[in-house]
Protein backbone atom coordinates (compact mmCIF):
# COMPACT_ATOMS: atom_id res chain seq x y z
CA UNK A 1 0.00 0.00 0.00
CA UNK A 2 2.56 2.52 0.66
CA UNK A 3 4.23 4.10 -2.31
CA UNK A 4 8.23 3.51 -1.58
CA UNK A 5 8.60 6.48 -4.19
CA UNK A 6 7.46 9.04 -2.01
CA UNK A 7 10.17 11.23 -0.97
CA UNK A 8 9.36 13.73 0.84
CA UNK A 9 11.35 17.05 2.29
CA UNK A 10 14.16 14.58 1.15
CA UNK A 11 12.74 11.87 3.33
CA UNK A 12 14.28 7.89 2.59
CA UNK A 13 13.34 5.17 3.85
CA UNK A 14 16.26 4.69 6.24
CA UNK A 15 15.22 7.10 8.23
CA UNK A 16 12.04 6.83 10.82
CA UNK A 17 9.02 7.04 8.80
CA UNK A 18 7.82 8.50 11.99
CA UNK A 19 9.97 10.96 14.64
CA UNK A 20 8.55 12.30 17.85
CA UNK A 21 10.94 13.85 19.94
CA UNK A 22 10.08 15.67 23.01
CA UNK A 23 6.29 16.42 22.33
CA UNK A 24 4.72 18.33 24.80
CA UNK A 25 1.13 19.09 24.92
CA UNK A 26 -1.53 20.66 27.20
CA UNK A 27 -5.15 21.50 27.52
CA UNK A 28 -4.87 25.07 28.94
CA UNK A 29 -3.32 24.24 32.18
CA UNK A 30 -3.56 20.72 32.29
CA UNK A 31 0.20 19.02 30.75
CA UNK A 32 -1.15 15.65 29.13
CA UNK A 33 1.89 14.88 27.49
CA UNK A 34 5.47 15.87 28.89
CA UNK A 35 8.50 15.05 26.51
CA UNK A 36 7.50 11.72 24.57
CA UNK A 37 9.81 10.59 22.09
CA UNK A 38 9.74 7.62 19.86
CA UNK A 39 10.63 6.49 16.42
CA UNK A 40 8.37 3.84 13.72
CA UNK A 41 10.64 2.99 10.78
CA UNK A 42 8.94 2.62 7.64
CA UNK A 43 6.83 -1.09 7.93
CA UNK A 44 6.97 -1.19 11.38
CA UNK A 45 3.85 -1.33 13.79
CA UNK A 46 3.72 -0.09 17.15
CA UNK A 47 1.27 -0.08 19.95
CA UNK A 48 1.33 2.12 22.69
CA UNK A 49 -0.60 1.15 25.73
CA UNK A 50 -1.33 2.08 29.15
CA UNK A 51 -3.95 3.43 31.73
CA UNK A 52 -6.88 5.61 30.60
CA UNK A 53 -6.05 9.22 30.88
CA UNK A 54 -1.99 8.46 30.60
CA UNK A 55 -2.32 10.39 26.93
CA UNK A 56 -2.55 7.50 24.34
CA UNK A 57 -5.01 9.36 22.32
CA UNK A 58 -3.86 12.57 22.59
CA UNK A 59 -0.62 11.31 21.40
CA UNK A 60 -2.02 9.60 18.11
CA UNK A 61 -3.97 12.74 17.29
CA UNK A 62 -1.21 15.03 17.61
CA UNK A 63 0.58 12.87 14.93
CA UNK A 64 -2.21 13.78 12.36
CA UNK A 65 -2.60 17.48 13.92
CA UNK A 66 -6.18 17.01 15.30
CA UNK A 67 -4.01 18.22 18.64
CA UNK A 68 -2.12 21.39 18.30
CA UNK A 69 1.45 21.10 20.54
CA UNK A 70 3.15 23.19 22.80
CA UNK A 71 6.56 22.21 22.25
CA UNK A 72 8.72 19.15 20.70
CA UNK A 73 8.88 18.42 16.90
CA UNK A 74 6.53 15.78 15.01
CA UNK A 75 7.98 14.21 11.66
CA UNK A 76 6.52 12.57 9.38
CA UNK A 77 8.44 10.92 6.57
CA UNK A 78 10.44 14.63 7.03
CA UNK A 79 7.15 16.32 7.22
CA UNK A 80 7.54 18.65 10.24
CA UNK A 81 3.94 18.66 12.05
CA UNK A 82 4.82 21.51 14.58
CA UNK A 83 5.70 23.96 11.47
CA UNK A 84 3.04 26.55 11.54
CA UNK A 85 2.73 26.78 7.82
CA UNK A 86 2.35 23.04 7.96
CA UNK A 87 0.06 22.03 4.51
CA UNK A 88 -2.39 19.61 6.47
CA UNK A 89 -3.49 18.43 3.08
CA UNK A 90 -0.03 16.94 2.51
CA UNK A 91 0.28 15.32 6.08
CA UNK A 92 -3.11 14.02 5.91
CA UNK A 93 -2.43 12.50 2.63
CA UNK A 94 0.38 10.28 4.56
CA UNK A 95 -1.64 9.52 7.44
CA UNK A 96 -4.82 7.94 7.36
CA UNK A 97 -6.52 7.36 11.02
CA UNK A 98 -9.70 5.27 12.41
CA UNK A 99 -11.18 6.11 15.32
CA UNK A 100 -12.52 3.75 18.38
CA UNK A 101 -16.47 5.28 17.53
CA UNK A 102 -16.06 4.67 13.35
CA UNK A 103 -16.77 8.08 12.98
CA UNK A 104 -18.07 6.87 9.23
CA UNK A 105 -20.61 9.52 7.67
CA UNK A 106 -23.96 7.92 8.24
CA UNK A 107 -25.81 9.36 4.77
CA UNK A 108 -22.97 8.07 2.79
CA UNK A 109 -23.50 4.53 2.45
CA UNK A 110 -20.52 1.68 2.44
CA UNK A 111 -18.51 1.99 -0.84
CA UNK A 112 -19.86 6.16 -0.75
CA UNK A 113 -17.88 6.41 2.39
CA UNK A 114 -14.91 4.78 1.12
CA UNK A 115 -14.89 6.41 -2.23
CA UNK A 116 -15.74 10.23 -1.19
CA UNK A 117 -12.20 11.58 0.04
CA UNK A 118 -9.90 10.29 -2.47
CA UNK A 119 -12.72 12.25 -5.04
CA UNK A 120 -12.88 14.88 -3.35
CA UNK A 121 -9.69 15.47 -1.62
CA UNK A 122 -7.46 14.16 -4.58
CA UNK A 123 -9.57 14.59 -7.22
CA UNK A 124 -9.00 10.98 -8.40
CA UNK A 125 -10.68 9.92 -11.23
CA UNK A 126 -14.32 8.39 -10.61
CA UNK A 127 -13.92 5.01 -12.02
CA UNK A 128 -10.16 4.54 -10.71
CA UNK A 129 -11.26 5.37 -7.46
CA UNK A 130 -14.02 3.01 -7.39
CA UNK A 131 -11.96 0.05 -8.64
CA UNK A 132 -9.56 1.37 -5.69
CA UNK A 133 -12.72 0.81 -3.53
CA UNK A 134 -14.13 -2.61 -4.88
CA UNK A 135 -10.59 -3.76 -3.88
CA UNK A 136 -10.84 -2.59 -0.52
CA UNK A 137 -14.26 -3.66 0.57
CA UNK A 138 -12.73 -7.03 -0.30
CA UNK A 139 -9.71 -6.79 1.52
CA UNK A 140 -11.89 -5.91 4.27
CA UNK A 141 -14.46 -8.75 3.86
CA UNK A 142 -17.30 -6.60 3.18
CA UNK A 143 -18.88 -7.97 -0.19
CA UNK A 144 -22.26 -7.87 -0.54
CA UNK A 145 -22.28 -4.52 2.32
CA UNK A 146 -21.13 -1.91 -0.27
CA UNK A 147 -24.59 -0.29 -0.46
CA UNK A 148 -25.57 -0.71 3.21
CA UNK A 149 -25.69 2.82 5.33
CA UNK A 150 -23.32 2.72 8.66
CA UNK A 151 -26.62 2.79 10.57
CA UNK A 152 -27.18 -0.89 8.53
CA UNK A 153 -24.00 -2.19 9.50
CA UNK A 154 -22.37 -3.48 12.60
CA UNK A 155 -20.20 -2.16 14.59
CA UNK A 156 -17.49 -4.93 13.41
CA UNK A 157 -18.53 -3.68 9.84
CA UNK A 158 -18.53 -0.64 10.76
CA UNK A 159 -15.20 0.03 11.95
CA UNK A 160 -14.04 -2.04 8.73
CA UNK A 161 -15.73 0.12 6.51
CA UNK A 162 -13.52 3.35 8.13
CA UNK A 163 -10.67 0.86 7.94
CA UNK A 164 -11.10 0.78 3.97
CA UNK A 165 -12.26 4.90 4.18
CA UNK A 166 -8.24 5.26 5.54
CA UNK A 167 -6.59 2.80 3.19
CA UNK A 168 -8.63 4.44 0.38
CA UNK A 169 -6.35 7.56 0.75
CA UNK A 170 -3.32 5.39 0.08
CA UNK A 171 -1.36 6.51 3.30
CA UNK A 172 1.99 5.53 4.68
CA UNK A 173 1.22 5.38 7.56
CA UNK A 174 -1.81 4.26 9.93
CA UNK A 175 -3.48 5.22 12.94
CA UNK A 176 -5.30 3.13 14.96
CA UNK A 177 -6.86 4.63 18.63
CA UNK A 178 -8.69 1.91 20.07
CA UNK A 179 -10.14 0.45 17.40
CA UNK A 180 -11.78 -2.29 18.79
CA UNK A 181 -12.89 -0.78 22.38
CA UNK A 182 -15.97 0.04 21.54
CA UNK A 183 -16.93 -3.41 19.83
CA UNK A 184 -18.21 -6.75 21.93
CA UNK A 185 -15.86 -9.27 22.10
CA UNK A 186 -17.02 -11.47 18.93
CA UNK A 187 -16.36 -9.11 16.41
CA UNK A 188 -13.01 -7.44 17.79
CA UNK A 189 -11.41 -10.48 15.99
CA UNK A 190 -12.59 -9.67 12.77
CA UNK A 191 -11.33 -6.20 12.79
CA UNK A 192 -7.51 -7.55 14.26
CA UNK A 193 -7.68 -9.91 11.52
CA UNK A 194 -7.72 -7.21 8.94
CA UNK A 195 -5.59 -4.46 11.24
CA UNK A 196 -2.70 -8.10 11.49
CA UNK A 197 -3.14 -8.39 7.30
CA UNK A 198 -2.44 -5.00 6.89
CA UNK A 199 0.66 -4.83 8.82
CA UNK A 200 1.83 -8.06 7.49
CA UNK A 201 1.58 -5.95 3.88
CA UNK A 202 4.04 -3.73 5.26
CA UNK A 203 2.20 -0.57 6.05
CA UNK A 204 3.20 1.00 8.67
CA UNK A 205 0.94 1.22 11.53
CA UNK A 206 0.63 3.22 15.29
CA UNK A 207 -2.08 1.32 17.52
CA UNK A 208 -3.23 2.35 20.63
CA UNK A 209 -4.93 -0.96 21.99
CA UNK A 210 -5.67 -2.80 25.35
CA UNK A 211 -5.56 -6.05 22.87
CA UNK A 212 -2.31 -7.77 24.58
CA UNK A 213 -2.77 -10.55 23.26
CA UNK A 214 -3.16 -8.94 19.74
CA UNK A 215 -0.28 -6.31 20.77
CA UNK A 216 2.19 -9.40 21.94
CA UNK A 217 1.21 -10.64 18.19
CA UNK A 218 1.56 -8.59 15.80
CA UNK A 219 3.58 -5.23 17.06
CA UNK A 220 7.00 -4.86 16.19
CA UNK A 221 7.66 -2.57 19.80
CA UNK A 222 5.52 -1.40 22.37
CA UNK A 223 5.18 1.65 24.54
CA UNK A 224 4.11 1.66 27.89
CA UNK A 225 2.87 5.79 28.86
CA UNK A 226 1.84 6.65 32.17
CA UNK A 227 0.75 10.33 33.21
CA UNK A 228 2.03 11.75 29.91
CA UNK A 229 5.64 9.82 29.52
CA UNK A 230 6.62 7.06 28.14
CA UNK A 231 8.30 4.48 30.87
CA UNK A 232 8.72 1.93 29.18
CA UNK A 233 9.48 0.33 25.68
CA UNK A 234 10.85 -2.78 24.01
CA UNK A 235 10.03 -5.45 21.57
CA UNK A 236 7.04 -7.78 23.22
CA UNK A 237 8.91 -10.26 23.69
CA UNK A 238 10.97 -8.48 26.57
CA UNK A 239 8.31 -5.85 26.74
CA UNK A 240 5.97 -8.76 28.54
CA UNK A 241 8.45 -10.87 30.29
CA UNK A 242 10.87 -8.42 31.60
CA UNK A 243 9.26 -5.15 32.29
CA UNK A 244 11.50 -3.33 34.80
CA UNK A 245 9.26 -0.54 36.20
CA UNK A 246 6.74 -1.12 38.98
CA UNK A 247 4.19 1.04 37.14
CA UNK A 248 4.43 -1.70 33.99
CA UNK A 249 4.60 -4.89 36.07
CA UNK A 250 1.18 -3.33 37.95
CA UNK A 251 -0.64 -2.39 34.49
CA UNK A 252 0.43 -5.75 33.39
CA UNK A 253 -0.67 -7.58 35.59
CA UNK A 254 -4.32 -5.91 35.91
CA UNK A 255 -4.79 -6.83 32.62
CA UNK A 256 -3.12 -9.92 31.51
CA UNK B 1 -65.23 28.96 -18.35
CA UNK B 2 -67.95 29.94 -19.33
CA UNK B 3 -70.21 27.72 -16.83
CA UNK B 4 -67.63 28.78 -14.13
CA UNK B 5 -68.45 32.58 -15.08
CA UNK B 6 -71.79 32.22 -15.27
CA UNK B 7 -72.00 30.25 -11.63
CA UNK B 8 -70.61 33.52 -9.86
CA UNK B 9 -72.20 35.85 -12.23
CA UNK B 10 -75.87 34.09 -11.25
CA UNK B 11 -74.60 33.98 -7.15
CA UNK B 12 -73.75 37.41 -7.42
CA UNK B 13 -77.29 38.73 -8.55
CA UNK B 14 -79.21 36.16 -6.55
CA UNK B 15 -76.80 36.46 -3.06
CA UNK B 16 -75.59 39.73 -3.46
CA UNK B 17 -71.97 37.55 -3.15
CA UNK B 18 -69.41 39.25 -5.65
CA UNK B 19 -66.69 37.31 -6.78
CA UNK B 20 -66.00 39.84 -9.30
CA UNK B 21 -62.28 37.85 -10.39
CA UNK B 22 -64.40 34.95 -11.54
CA UNK B 23 -66.41 36.26 -14.07
CA UNK B 24 -64.88 39.96 -14.69
CA UNK B 25 -62.11 39.14 -17.39
CA UNK B 26 -59.95 42.33 -16.02
CA UNK B 27 -60.45 41.10 -12.63
CA UNK B 28 -60.04 37.73 -13.83
CA UNK B 29 -56.56 38.77 -15.18
CA UNK B 30 -55.31 40.97 -12.73
CA UNK B 31 -56.01 38.20 -10.53
CA UNK B 32 -54.08 35.53 -12.48
CA UNK B 33 -51.49 37.84 -12.70
CA UNK B 34 -51.58 37.90 -8.90
CA UNK B 35 -51.01 34.66 -8.62
CA UNK B 36 -48.05 34.51 -10.46
CA UNK B 37 -46.29 37.42 -8.40
CA UNK B 38 -47.08 35.69 -5.26
CA UNK B 39 -45.14 32.51 -6.38
CA UNK B 40 -42.55 33.98 -7.88
CA UNK B 41 -41.98 36.27 -4.80
CA UNK B 42 -41.98 33.72 -2.35
CA UNK B 43 -40.37 30.99 -4.74
CA UNK B 44 -37.24 33.93 -4.41
CA UNK B 45 -37.42 34.55 -0.60
CA UNK B 46 -37.57 31.07 0.08
CA UNK B 47 -34.34 30.46 -2.06
CA UNK B 48 -32.95 33.23 -0.82
CA UNK B 49 -33.53 32.89 2.71
CA UNK B 50 -31.68 29.57 2.82
CA UNK B 51 -28.92 30.71 1.18
CA UNK B 52 -28.34 33.77 3.69
CA UNK B 53 -29.11 31.00 6.13
CA UNK B 54 -26.58 28.19 4.53
CA UNK B 55 -24.02 31.86 4.78
CA UNK B 56 -24.84 32.88 7.87
CA UNK B 57 -24.45 29.25 9.73
CA UNK B 58 -20.81 29.50 8.11
CA UNK B 59 -20.09 32.54 8.65
CA UNK B 60 -20.88 32.12 12.61
CA UNK B 61 -18.24 29.66 12.68
CA UNK B 62 -15.61 31.75 11.25
CA UNK B 63 -12.56 32.77 12.67
CA UNK B 64 -12.50 36.27 12.57
CA UNK B 65 -14.31 38.33 15.28
CA UNK B 66 -15.59 41.07 13.59
CA UNK B 67 -17.30 38.83 10.97
CA UNK B 68 -18.95 36.90 14.20
CA UNK B 69 -19.92 39.96 15.95
CA UNK B 70 -21.41 41.12 12.73
CA UNK B 71 -23.69 37.98 12.08
CA UNK B 72 -24.60 38.46 16.02
CA UNK B 73 -25.72 41.90 14.91
CA UNK B 74 -27.27 40.52 12.04
CA UNK B 75 -29.69 38.22 13.76
CA UNK B 76 -30.56 40.38 16.26
CA UNK B 77 -31.91 43.46 14.42
CA UNK B 78 -34.01 41.18 11.81
CA UNK B 79 -35.36 39.07 14.68
CA UNK B 80 -36.02 41.81 16.98
CA UNK B 81 -37.66 44.22 14.67
CA UNK B 82 -40.91 43.93 12.83
CA UNK B 83 -40.99 42.91 9.32
CA UNK B 84 -42.80 45.31 7.78
CA UNK B 85 -41.01 47.87 9.63
CA UNK B 86 -38.20 46.23 7.68
CA UNK B 87 -39.57 45.77 4.58
CA UNK B 88 -40.58 49.93 4.25
CA UNK B 89 -36.67 50.31 5.18
CA UNK B 90 -35.70 48.78 2.83
CA UNK B 91 -37.49 50.00 0.08
CA UNK B 92 -37.97 54.02 1.02
CA UNK B 93 -34.31 54.35 2.53
CA UNK B 94 -31.85 51.92 1.12
CA UNK B 95 -33.91 52.19 -2.08
CA UNK B 96 -33.44 55.70 -2.03
CA UNK B 97 -29.28 55.20 -1.93
CA UNK B 98 -28.87 52.84 -4.52
CA UNK B 99 -28.32 53.70 -8.32
CA UNK B 100 -31.11 54.23 -10.91
CA UNK B 101 -31.06 55.09 -14.82
CA UNK B 102 -32.62 56.75 -17.31
CA UNK B 103 -35.65 55.03 -18.33
CA UNK B 104 -36.59 57.31 -21.06
CA UNK B 105 -37.50 60.91 -19.08
CA UNK B 106 -37.81 59.42 -15.67
CA UNK B 107 -35.37 57.70 -13.28
CA UNK B 108 -36.27 53.85 -12.50
CA UNK B 109 -34.25 52.03 -9.66
CA UNK B 110 -32.21 49.46 -10.82
CA UNK B 111 -33.92 47.16 -7.83
CA UNK B 112 -37.42 47.77 -7.68
CA UNK B 113 -39.93 46.98 -5.20
CA UNK B 114 -40.00 43.32 -6.23
CA UNK B 115 -36.56 42.89 -5.75
CA UNK B 116 -36.44 45.01 -2.40
CA UNK B 117 -39.08 42.75 -1.13
CA UNK B 118 -36.75 39.44 -2.06
CA UNK B 119 -34.21 41.27 -0.46
CA UNK B 120 -35.83 42.18 2.91
CA UNK B 121 -37.98 39.40 3.35
CA UNK B 122 -34.83 37.25 2.66
CA UNK B 123 -32.70 38.45 5.26
CA UNK B 124 -35.81 38.66 7.94
CA UNK B 125 -36.05 34.60 7.31
CA UNK B 126 -32.69 34.04 6.95
CA UNK B 127 -31.81 35.42 9.90
CA UNK B 128 -33.89 32.56 11.86
CA UNK B 129 -32.48 29.90 9.14
CA UNK B 130 -29.27 31.15 10.31
CA UNK B 131 -29.98 30.08 13.81
CA UNK B 132 -31.67 26.82 12.82
CA UNK B 133 -28.90 25.95 10.03
CA UNK B 134 -26.57 26.31 13.55
CA UNK B 135 -28.26 24.76 15.38
CA UNK B 136 -28.36 21.44 12.89
CA UNK B 137 -24.83 22.21 12.58
CA UNK B 138 -24.05 21.67 16.36
CA UNK B 139 -26.20 18.23 16.36
CA UNK B 140 -23.16 17.28 14.31
CA UNK B 141 -21.27 15.53 16.13
CA UNK B 142 -17.40 17.07 16.08
CA UNK B 143 -15.88 13.31 16.06
CA UNK B 144 -17.38 12.84 12.50
CA UNK B 145 -15.94 16.40 11.47
CA UNK B 146 -12.18 14.94 12.88
CA UNK B 147 -12.61 12.15 10.31
CA UNK B 148 -13.55 14.48 7.57
CA UNK B 149 -10.37 16.33 8.27
CA UNK B 150 -8.36 14.00 9.40
CA UNK B 151 -8.94 12.17 5.71
CA UNK B 152 -8.11 15.48 4.09
CA UNK B 153 -11.20 17.88 3.85
CA UNK B 154 -11.11 21.18 4.36
CA UNK B 155 -12.93 22.97 6.26
CA UNK B 156 -15.13 24.24 3.26
CA UNK B 157 -15.03 20.79 2.05
CA UNK B 158 -16.17 19.30 5.68
CA UNK B 159 -19.01 21.69 5.40
CA UNK B 160 -20.25 20.94 1.99
CA UNK B 161 -19.72 17.39 2.21
CA UNK B 162 -20.20 16.22 5.28
CA UNK B 163 -21.97 18.66 7.77
CA UNK B 164 -24.42 20.65 6.06
CA UNK B 165 -25.90 17.43 4.65
CA UNK B 166 -26.19 15.97 7.63
CA UNK B 167 -27.58 19.06 9.68
CA UNK B 168 -29.69 19.82 7.42
CA UNK B 169 -31.44 16.65 8.05
CA UNK B 170 -31.71 17.64 11.51
CA UNK B 171 -33.03 20.93 11.15
CA UNK B 172 -35.68 20.14 7.66
CA UNK B 173 -38.78 20.03 10.47
CA UNK B 174 -38.17 24.16 12.11
CA UNK B 175 -36.84 24.65 8.41
CA UNK B 176 -40.02 23.45 7.36
CA UNK B 177 -42.09 25.81 9.84
CA UNK B 178 -39.67 29.13 9.27
CA UNK B 179 -40.26 28.74 5.25
CA UNK B 180 -43.84 28.17 6.17
CA UNK B 181 -44.25 31.83 7.92
CA UNK B 182 -41.54 33.07 5.74
CA UNK B 183 -44.48 32.20 2.79
CA UNK B 184 -47.53 33.93 4.93
CA UNK B 185 -45.42 37.01 5.87
CA UNK B 186 -44.58 37.56 1.63
CA UNK B 187 -47.75 39.16 1.84
CA UNK B 188 -46.17 42.80 3.96
CA UNK B 189 -44.86 42.98 0.31
CA UNK B 190 -48.03 44.96 -0.64
CA UNK B 191 -46.75 47.69 1.86
CA UNK B 192 -44.66 48.71 -1.13
CA UNK B 193 -46.97 47.98 -3.86
CA UNK B 194 -45.67 44.66 -5.18
CA UNK B 195 -48.74 43.56 -7.03
CA UNK B 196 -48.96 40.06 -5.19
CA UNK B 197 -52.24 38.36 -3.86
CA UNK B 198 -52.31 40.46 -0.47
CA UNK B 199 -52.00 44.18 -2.54
CA UNK B 200 -53.94 42.71 -5.65
CA UNK B 201 -56.95 41.68 -2.91
CA UNK B 202 -56.87 45.41 -1.58
CA UNK B 203 -57.14 46.98 -5.22
CA UNK B 204 -60.19 44.65 -6.29
CA UNK B 205 -62.20 45.24 -2.74
CA UNK B 206 -61.51 48.92 -3.04
CA UNK B 207 -62.77 48.79 -6.76
CA UNK B 208 -65.87 46.67 -6.15
CA UNK B 209 -66.35 46.90 -2.75
CA UNK B 210 -66.33 43.05 -1.98
CA UNK B 211 -63.87 43.16 0.90
CA UNK B 212 -65.27 39.49 2.82
CA UNK B 213 -65.56 37.40 -0.73
CA UNK B 214 -61.90 38.66 -1.27
CA UNK B 215 -61.03 37.90 2.21
CA UNK B 216 -62.49 34.36 1.40
CA UNK B 217 -60.29 33.96 -1.59
CA UNK B 218 -57.30 35.20 0.05
CA UNK B 219 -58.06 32.65 3.21
CA UNK B 220 -58.28 29.58 0.88
CA UNK B 221 -55.56 31.12 -1.69
CA UNK B 222 -52.59 31.20 1.28
CA UNK B 223 -54.12 27.60 2.51
CA UNK B 224 -53.93 26.10 -0.45
CA UNK B 225 -50.31 27.50 -0.80
CA UNK B 226 -48.92 26.51 2.70
CA UNK B 227 -50.40 23.10 1.93
CA UNK B 228 -48.36 22.47 -1.48
CA UNK B 229 -45.31 24.10 0.53
CA UNK B 230 -45.67 21.59 3.45
CA UNK B 231 -46.63 18.55 0.73
CA UNK B 232 -43.23 19.24 -0.80
CA UNK B 233 -41.44 19.80 2.16
CA UNK B 234 -42.66 16.23 3.84
CA UNK B 235 -41.93 14.64 0.48
CA UNK B 236 -38.50 16.16 1.00
CA UNK B 237 -37.48 15.03 4.41
CA UNK B 238 -38.99 11.66 3.81
CA UNK B 239 -36.40 11.52 0.42
CA UNK B 240 -33.17 11.94 2.69
CA UNK B 241 -34.03 10.41 5.46
CA UNK B 242 -30.95 7.85 5.63
CA UNK B 243 -31.66 3.90 6.57
CA UNK B 244 -30.48 3.25 9.84
CA UNK B 245 -30.25 6.62 11.37
CA UNK B 246 -31.81 9.14 13.87
N1 LIG C 1 -9.94 18.18 24.32
C1 LIG C 1 -9.49 18.06 25.58
N2 LIG C 1 -9.58 19.10 26.44
C2 LIG C 1 -9.13 19.00 27.71
N3 LIG C 1 -8.56 17.89 28.21
C3 LIG C 1 -8.45 16.83 27.41
C4 LIG C 1 -8.90 16.86 26.06
N4 LIG C 1 -8.65 15.65 25.51
C5 LIG C 1 -8.07 14.91 26.47
N5 LIG C 1 -7.94 15.60 27.61
C6 LIG C 1 -7.32 15.12 28.86
O1 LIG C 1 -6.06 14.63 28.54
C7 LIG C 1 -5.77 13.47 29.29
C8 LIG C 1 -5.35 12.37 28.36
O2 LIG C 1 -6.44 12.00 27.56
P1 LIG C 1 -6.33 10.89 26.45
O3 LIG C 1 -7.66 10.84 25.77
O4 LIG C 1 -5.17 11.14 25.61
O5 LIG C 1 -6.12 9.59 27.30
P2 LIG C 1 -6.05 8.07 26.82
O6 LIG C 1 -4.75 7.55 27.26
O7 LIG C 1 -6.36 7.96 25.40
O8 LIG C 1 -7.18 7.40 27.70
P3 LIG C 1 -8.22 6.26 27.30
O9 LIG C 1 -7.51 4.96 27.45
O10 LIG C 1 -9.29 6.40 28.32
O11 LIG C 1 -8.70 6.52 25.93
C9 LIG C 1 -7.01 13.16 30.12
O12 LIG C 1 -6.76 13.61 31.42
C10 LIG C 1 -8.09 13.96 29.46
O13 LIG C 1 -9.01 14.39 30.41
MG1 LIG D 1 -8.03 7.22 24.26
Amino acid sequence: MASPGKKANGWTPKQPMVSIKDLHKSFGDLEVLKGVSLEVMKGECICIIGPSGSGKSTLIRCVNALNDIQKGSIKVEGLEVNDPNLDKLELRKKVGMVFQQYNLFPHKTAIENIMMAPITVLKQDKDEVAKHAKSLVRKVRLEGKEDSYPGELSGGQQQRVAIARALAMNPDVMLFDEVTAALDPETVKEVLVTIQELAEEGMTCILVTHEMGFAKEVADHIYFTDRGVIVEHGPPKTFFKKAKDPRTKEFLSQIL
Amino acid sequence: MELFGDFFKQLYDTSGWNFVIFYDQVEWDRFIAAIWTTIKLIIACLIFSVVVGFAGAWAQGAKSRIIRYGMAGYIQFFRNTPPFVQILFFYFVLGNLTPSYDAGGYQEAYIGSFGWAVISLGFFAGAFNTEIFRSGIEAVPESTVEAASSLGYTRLQSYIYVVFPLAFRVCLPALNNNLVNLLKTTTLAYGIAVPEMMYTANQIWSDNVNVPEMMIVLFLFYVGLVAILVWVMHRWEKSMKIPGYG
